[in-house]
């Protein structure tokens, strides 16, 4: 799917939601728990669970990036599926805060 | 993104974490989803399309910026410094307003046609709220802060911010929940000042519990940093320059829990800085520049930096007169005036462009170009490493202690003394206040007056911040052959001593 900054995904088999923070500039085959993620807005509840491999869970506030693809996605609900591209695990990205400046 | 993300996760991630107030008895992050949600309430119920708000830098703040967000309208903080008459002709310029005012500002606003509420009456109205709103609509266009600037010419400028540009600053230059329980910081930037805004959401964010102080003085700010084991502060070049002054001539010492200390807002004199650096040697100190338009903080000059120009190299100490490197998600360009880039060293506008840029005014529609980029009319350059430089306005907006003073309106009141026949006012600079105002005046023939007597003049009709702190007397003031100005020619008569008159 295409993707823009502030565009909303939901997991459709654990609670994860994300939020794009980057954007990369064509479509991507984004999935969480091994299924394809859907926008925020789409109703339904998640059925299932996270298939093998896809199971190591979301963490809240924590940003998954890839610089090759370009992608960057804010986790702002956590859950128990793992996200992935093409089949690819998204890593967490390390942490290099900014110092505080506000 | 909208910002009611920040709160939502917030709650999710650090709910019983004091986000406001004392560390015993503050505002939980879980109390202050209640309070917005029943203020949204009470918000929506009043059918206003913005939300205004007179007051200090309080917990009333925060739970105002999201109820608006909840109820679909922008907020706008006003300053408690303008006057009555300024205040009615600024909440004129918004459809549909909903006044919030701290009791102890009734007086300012008493001029105001539009429904008014003080802080604590909302309060008691939101304490009754049985249906709260629980989530905002998501809109991440709509409208979440308007804030007036104050232009070259003495009309201000209503600045908007769209829920995106404010979250996506703060999700990109915030790390999520990395303040530990013991973080808290002091807050002395009023409400209606960008940082006063984008503090308020990046400490929601970071969940670092924040402490207020809404009047400014150095023995007070140092007092309830000991006190509150302070960590974190910010503050503009003239409250650093205060705080120095009163350690080398009071006394005072630096709090002991104190980590990190940001500054922005105007230019930092190097005097000061270099001596907050020995007064602090245990504190990371970071230089943030931004603008209203590009929601707060857009370069960072970095505590390594500070500490490596006080070693002394020539290179590094050049560099704590830097505003530091691009923020991430944002690009810097330096332009000559036919909108042509410039190659490293050499002086021209700053351009920027990210998500958090909105360069959009009330009224005006978006002055950004087809790229997207928006003309910040800050003169600068960027060295080989990136570092900006920020050179000054290109235009003539003084900047006091923080505060953009313009020009034209100190003009217009000095202008209508009966021995003034023409003014020019330029901001001068100034180891305190950054700038400080100073006024050439020609009088008209025959005529009198004196320095006491305008300023008591200005001050009259300006309160003082605007008051000119120097007053020249010259026989003409220099213009171009079109009759243009020439201020920057006006400023070099301060530099001479003054003569008898």
């Amino acid at each position: 799917m295409d993707l823009k900054p502030g565009t909303k995904l939901r997991s459709t088999v654990c609670t994860t939601e994300v939020v794009v923070i980057r954007a990369p500039s064509g479509p991507v085959d984004l999935a969480c728990g091994g299924s394809p993620m859907v926008p925020s807005a789409d109703a339904g509840e998640p059925t299932g669970k996270p298939a093998p491999g896809f199971d190591h869970g979301t963490l809240l506030g924590k940003r998954y990036a890839d610089e090759v693809i370009g992608i960057e996605l804010l986790c702002s609900k956590a859950g128990d599926g793992s996200l992935s591209i093409d089949g690819e695990g998204l890593e967490p990205k390390g942490a290099k805060p900014l110092p505080a400046s506000d | 993104m909208h910002l009611d993300l920040v709160l939502d996760m917030a709650v999710s991630g650090h709910a019983d974490r004091v986000a406001f107030g004392t560390r015993d008895g503050g505002l939980t992050y879980a109390e202050l989803a209640d309070r917005v949600g029943r203020t949204a309430a009470v918000v929506a119920s009043k059918g206003a399309r913005h939300l205004v708000f007179v007051g200090a830098n309080s917990t009333d703040f925060p739970v105002l910026l999201f109820a608006a967000g909840r109820a679909g309208i922008p907020i706008v903080p006003l300053n408690y410094r303008l006057t009555p008459e300024k205040i009615r002709d600024l909440v004129a310029r918004l459809e549909r307003p909903l006044v919030v005012h701290d009791a102890e500002f009734g007086d300012l606003v008493e001029l105001v046609d539009a429904h008014l509420m003080t802080t604590a009456e909302l309060r008691a109205e939101a304490a009754l709220v049985t249906e709260p709103i629980l989530e905002s609509d998501g809109d991440p266009e709509t409208p979440a802060l308007v804030l007036f600037t104050s232009g070259t010419t003495a009309e201000p400028k209503a600045a908007i911010l769209r829920h995106k540009h404010l979250a996506s600053y703060v999700m990109t230059t915030v790390e999520f929940s990395n303040a530990s329980d013991d973080d808290a910081s002091l807050v002395t930037v009023p409400t209606y000042h960008i940082a006063g805004v984008s503090n308020t959401v990046s400490n929601i964010y970071a969940g670092r519990r924040v402490v207020h102080l809404a009047n400014f003085d150095p023995p007070t700010w140092l007092k309830t940093a000991h006190d509150e084991q302070v960590t974190h502060a910010l503050v503009v070049p003239t409250m650093l320059s205060r705080i120095v002054e009163h350690m080398d001539t009071v006394g005072g010492e630096a709090p002991g829990s104190l980590r990190a200390l940001a500054y922005g807002g105007a230019p930092m004199p190097a005097t000061v800085i270099e001596r907050a650096l020995t007064l602090f040697p245990a504190v990371d100190f970071v230089n943030a520049y931004g603008l209203t338009e590009t929601s707060s903080t857009i370069a960072v000059l970095g505590p390594d930096e500070h500490r490596k120009a006080l070693e002394g190299a020539p290179a590094d100490r050049k560099r704590l007169g830097s505003a530091g490197v691009a923020v991430p998600g944002v690009e810097l360009e330096i332009r000559d005036d036919d909108g042509k880039p410039l190659p490293v060293g050499e002086v021209g506008e700053l351009w920027v462009r990210g998500e958090q840029v909105s360069g959009e005014y009330e009224g005006r529609g978006p002055v950004v170009d087809a790229e997207g980029w928006f003309p910040t009319r800050d003169r600068a350059w960027l060295d080989d490493d990136g570092y900006l430089f920020i050179e000054g306005r290109s235009d003539d907006t003084i900047i006091r202690g923080g505060e953009n003073i313009a020009p034209a309106e100190i003009e217009e009141v000095l202008r209508r003394h009966p021995a003034v026949a023409d003014v020019a006012v330029v901001g001068l600079p100034d180891p305190e206040w950054g700038q400080r105002i100073g006024a050439a005046v020609v009088l008209r023939s025959g005529q009198t007056t004196d320095e006491p007597e305008l300023q008591a003049f200005a001050r009259a009709e300006l309160r003082s911040s605007k008051t000119p702190d120097e007053i020249r007397f010259v026989p003409e003031l220099p213009m171009t052959d079109t009759g243009k100005l020439l201020r920057r020619e006006v400023a070099l008569t301060f530099a001479e001593p003054a003569a008898e008159r």
